[in-house]
């Protein structure tokens, strides 16, 4: 076999060559990446499976709008919008090779609506220093928005955690004066993020909070906190946490500990669907209060409301979607944004000018917000959204209280 | 000139490995390089579970542990030190190195079946573990590692081939390839001389290799050594391919992911792990991709395995390895390779006219 050796090194040599030649043909220049004269490319990491599988629904919702606008409009200018979702299960470790992918392979013009606070933190570094738009995060973690400074590629949409949490601490301080507060919360940015806005709004109060309890993303569930928070003697009790824990903690709470604290339930699993999968768990759902921003597909006095006829239009077009979950409505409605924000930008598509336009002029009434709230940022105020309003479980579905609350200005 | 002639046809091969993995990030984009990068970290560690596994024929199921290990040692020098990357690559290696010495000292005077249990709670308690001390571990939130630019030397020769400028990932694959190639030929090395029988030695009949003088225990520890160097080098390097590392980017299935690697690749050979890690890394990304797409497979195996992800087509896969490659796909490789020379070489001694030598003579 020892005569074969030259051939094999000959072969080896040419290979080399040709490794060597193909390189040089790369990437044509082009104004902008994932621009083409008839699309516009999005990309999207969000979690289809895993801890935090529900909110899996927004990016299809989302991909719902973008259909119905490419299908109804021809898309936006006449480029119609693709929008590629990969699967992060929630968990950092994939977020980031999935971006990398997105940005580097896929060529997205931009990330939008990438949910999940650690999930975007961790690739936040990397698409600021691409120069990469990461749009309309699907996160209210305050940092997102309140550090645009540093990082002038990231932008949120809903308001922030903080925000939510001084809603919550002014209602309390109102309402239940002598409260004894204990906190569930999520450890990671997203938990601690509201823990720290409650706390902030607390102030000298801040003692009212006899017991904070965290747990953690990959944790089967949340009971041996809840245990202990009861045995604290805590009657109001804070749930900082996402779908599954939360059903999982209302159901615990009535069945498991036969508890009736006054129940404080942050926004991002508050939609009446997930409410209702709770009480059909054993839930007893007793004055439990939360914040809305967003019209409630499920409540009856939206029926003839021309924002919400056009929802259940746009996500008729996506056949796995419950047209009753929050959740979807909040998919269509951040895609509203996103392709205002394109159609503004006109025949300018560059990325400079798409974050431009989305941190410092937006002016949007959003007919999927409740009436009242705007989309708005200026040069010096880059929280899109910062109103929203207390609402209460009646039993069936969320009732608003009192009028919307704007917190504008109070985080700097 | 003679050796070379004479050298065997898996020199030839060796070399074109080689020449294929350095000129591959010329050819391809700066993100397949940097998939290949990750695939090659893995294939340190599954060499290093194949020293310990095929070698000395212990069994872990905590290797994940150990690359968390060497992962975390590296970021927390990088981040919280700014120690330059490539100096706590070695750092890394030896101090997980020097640990899994120490857990081999009472783990492998275990038998082998609890040796498993204790190396998996390794793996089960490790995520565990690194969420504790957040201001050093950064906790749930993890570790952001900056990705480094190229050295100059680099960059002027990867730009003098492609006529692109050389981008972090690029340099990455090929400080991750250095890496490789000099642990595998120290693998290569070490199997072929003594530790290597001494190892091999114990694995076939440990009393046997007792009395005939091998430190049983001594080598026992010594291969759990160096399979946590291995396994440490290949975290930090994972950690600097990633650029991010937390908890969760080692979860008990990596663990799993490696043994099963190192079983498909083929136990106790040199390429084995390079094919295992080629084959653990893509599998799930390839068969999440692919599956999908397929309209003739019914929708409900569809969503099972984009949900399931990576667990069912490691099954599938497994099963069928084990069914007709019992000796992973170096085995069948070899198998087939003595099958067709034998058949080529009754060929051409036909056609020569030569008798076949007479097997009762040989």
């Amino acid at each position: 076999m020892g005569r074969k050796g030259p051939g094999f090194a000959a072969a080896a040599v040419f290979l080399l060559a040709v490794a060597a030649c193909g390189g040089g043909g790369g990437n044509t220049t082009q104004t902008d990446v994932g621009i083409t004269s008839n699309s516009i490319l999005l990309g999207n990491t969000i979690a289809l499976s895993g801890p935090a599988a529900a909110y899996g629904t927004i990016a299809n919702a989302e991909n719902a709008y973008f259909t119905y606008v490419n299908n109804t409009q021809g898309g936006v200018n006449g480029r119609k919008i693709k929008f590629k979702i990969l699967d992060d299960s929630y968990n950092p470790a994939q977020t980031v090779p999935l971006t990398h992918q997105l940005v580097e392979q896929d060529q997205v013009f931009a990330m939008f609506s990438g949910l999940g606070t650690q999930d975007q933190t961790s690739v936040r570094d990397y698409l600021n220093q691409k120069k990469v738009p990461q749009l309309f995060v699907a996160t209210g973690a305050t940092t997102f928005d309140k550090d645009f400074g540093t990082n002038g590629w990231t932008l949120g949409w809903q308001p922030p955690y903080q925000g939510e949490a001084h809603i919550y601490a002014k209602d309390v301080l109102a309402n239940h004066p002598n409260a004894k507060i204990g906190v569930l919360y999520q450890n990671d940015d997203y938990g601690q993020d509201y823990l720290k806005g409650l706390t902030d709004q607390l102030g000298d109060k801040a003692s009212m909070i006899v017991d904070k309890e965290s747990y953690d993303v990959t944790a089967a569930n949340p009971f041996a906190q809840l245990t202990a928070l009861h045995a604290h003697n805590v009657d109001t009790l804070f749930l900082f946490s996402t779908p599954k824990p939360t059903i999982q903690s209302l159901a615990f709470i009535t069945a498991g500990l036969h508890w009736e604290p006054t129940i404080y339930l942050n926004s991002v699993s508050n939609p009446q669907v997930y409410m209702g999968i709770a009480a059909r768990s054993g839930a007893a759902l007793k004055n439990v209060t939360s914040v809305a921003y967003i019209k409630d597909p499920t409540d009856p006095q939206w029926a003839n409301d021309d924002g919400m006829k056009l929802y259940k239009t746009v996500i008729a077009n996506c056949s796995t979607c419950n047209v009753l979950d929050g959740f979807n409505i909040y998919g269509v409605a951040v895609a509203y944004t996103m392709v205002d924000v394109l159609k503004q930008a006109g025949s300018d598509l560059t990325r400079a000018n798409i974050i431009k336009i989305a941190s410092s002029q937006l002016n949007e009434t959003n007919p999927f917000l409740l009436p009242g709230v705007k989309v708005n940022t200026t040069s010096s105020d880059h929280f899109p959204i910062m109103q929203e309003q207390v609402i209460t479980w009646n039993g069936k579905g969320w009732t608003l209280q009192g009028s919307l609350i704007d917190e504008r200005g109070t985080i700097k | 000139m003679n050796r070379l002639r004479t050298a065997p046809p898996r020199y030839w091969l060796v070399v074109l490995a080689v020449v294929l993995f350095l000129g591959l990030p010329t050819v391809t984009s700066s993100f397949v390089a940097s998939e290949w990068g990750q695939a090659l970290t893995l294939a340190i560690a599954i060499m290093g579970l194949n020293i310990l596994v095929g070698y000395s024929g212990q069994l872990s199921l905590g290797h994940g542990a150990f690359m968390a290990l060497g992962a975390y040692i590296s970021a927390i020098l990088v981040h919280r030190y700014h120690v330059d990357f490539l100096v706590t690559i070695p750092i890394a290696a030896v101090a997980t190195g020097l640990v899994g010495f120490l857990f081999g000292v009472p783990a492998l005077r275990l038998s082998p079946l609890y040796l498993a249990l204790a190396t998996f709670a390794l793996a089960v308690v490790s995520p565990s573990l690194i969420k504790r001390p957040a201001e050093l571990t950064g906790g749930v939130q993890g570790i952001l590692i900056p990705q480094p630019d190229p050295p100059p030397f680099a960059g002027d020769a990867f730009n003098a081939v492609t006529g692109t400028a050389m981008t972090s990932d690029q340099w990455i694959y090929y400080v991750i390839l250095f890496c490789t190639l000099l642990l595998f030929w120290l693998a290569w090395n070490l199997g072929r001389r003594r530790p290597g029988r001494a190892m091999r030695a114990i694995r076939d009949g440990e009393v046997a290799a007792a009395a005939s003088g091998v430190n049983v225990a001594g080598f026992k520890t010594l291969a759990f050594g160096i399979s946590a160097f291995y396994a440490g080098t290949a975290g930090s390097l994972f950690g600097l391919s990633i650029g991010f590392i937390s908890p969760d980017t080692f979860p008990v299935s990596l663990s799993i992911q490696l043994l099963v690697g190192a079983v498909i690749g083929g136990l106790a050979s040199i390429p084995g792990p390079l094919l295992g890690a080629i084959f653990a890394y893509f599998l799930p990304i390839e068969s999440n991709q692919w599956v999908p797409s397929q309209t003739w497979i019914p929708d409900q195996i569809t969503s099972t395995v984009k949900n399931a992800g990576p667990a069912v087509s490691y099954g599938v896969v497994l099963i069928l390895v084990m069914m007709f490659a019992p000796n992973g796909i170096v085995g069948l490789v070899k198998a087939g390779y003595v099958a067709l020379n034998r058949r080529l070489r009754g060929a051409a001694d036909r056609e020569t006219g030569q008798l076949p030598p007479d097997p009762q003579t040989v």
